[in-house]
């Protein structure tokens, strides 16, 4: 199953809305619903993070028997140093971005402690993309 | 300790959820940083005075469906009809969180961590 959203810069009332949509999707398929926070948890981050930091971007997501596989990949800055991305308190978030209760470099670091593969390549001036994979079992 | 004690107490109004408050609470975490709240593996009731789409989106996706406002923050009415999509009870209180977290510690409701 294939399922596209568009997300759209600085639009903080529509984030969560592809992660809604897949907590309902997964919900309805009767995967766990341990596995459905993970998935839903990680792929609310990216979200948050391309519409926080990003200038717009595409939520891919297929759905298999065993698996999700998810990209979020956004037009962008980019991230000239990914692993320090990674770190846990790393944040480049301007204030309205903490305003809305985000923006204290949680988000990669909770990504990764929530999926089983987690891949970020990115290119100054072009954008990020972010790859996620949760097993249902 | 049920959700109509913890009204009580808290001296709150209930924006939504009204046919749950007989539910018992035991535990409880507050935060304005979404981002903390998104790291939770349990799903306790939720104190903030983050008043915005976010913080229901948030419990949403953390899977929290009990939320007290402080210190005169009301939820709006988007607010309040994407948290009746997802059952979840709206509570408001004109006291700060402060005086909300140690009410409701003192009449034993448990912190997480």
């Amino acid at each position: 199953m294939h399922q596209e959203y568009t997300v759209i810069e600085g639009d903080f009332t529509n984030a969560g809305t592809a992660s809604s949509s897949v907590k309902k999707t997964l919900k309805q398929l009767g995967v766990a619903p341990q596995i459905v926070k993970r998935v839903v948890v990680a792929l609310y981050e990216a979200e948050v993070n391309a519409i926080a930091h990003a200038y717009g971007g595409k939520v891919l997501v297929d759905i298999e028997a065993d698996k999700i596989h998810m990209v979020v990949a956004d037009k962008g800055p980019g991230i000239p140093d990914i692993a320090q991305a990674m770190q846990e308190g790393y944040s480049t978030a301007r204030p309205e971005v903490r305003d809305m209760g985000f923006g204290a470099g949680m988000g990669l670091p909770n990504m990764q402690k929530n999926v089983d593969v987690l891949n970020v390549t990115s290119e100054v001036g072009v954008g990020t993309t972010v790859e996620m994979i949760v097993n249902f079992v | 300790m049920t959700l109509r004690e913890i009204v009580e107490k808290l001296n709150a109004t209930v924006y939504l959820g009204q046919s749950r408050l007989d539910e018992d609470v035991t535990t409880a975490f507050a935060s304005d940083l979404m981002s903390d709240v998104l790291t939770l593996k349990d799903t306790p009731m939720l104190i903030t005075g983050l008043c915005n789409v976010q913080t229901i989106r948030t419990c949403d996706m953390a899977t929290l469906d009990i939320v007290v406002f402080v210190r005169n923050k009301k939820p709006t009415p988007d607010m309040v009809e994407l948290a009746e999509d997802n059952d979840m009870v709206l509570i408001a209180t004109s006291y700060s969180m402060f005086k909300t977290c140690g009410l409701l510690f003192d009449a034993g409701i448990q912190p997480l961590y």
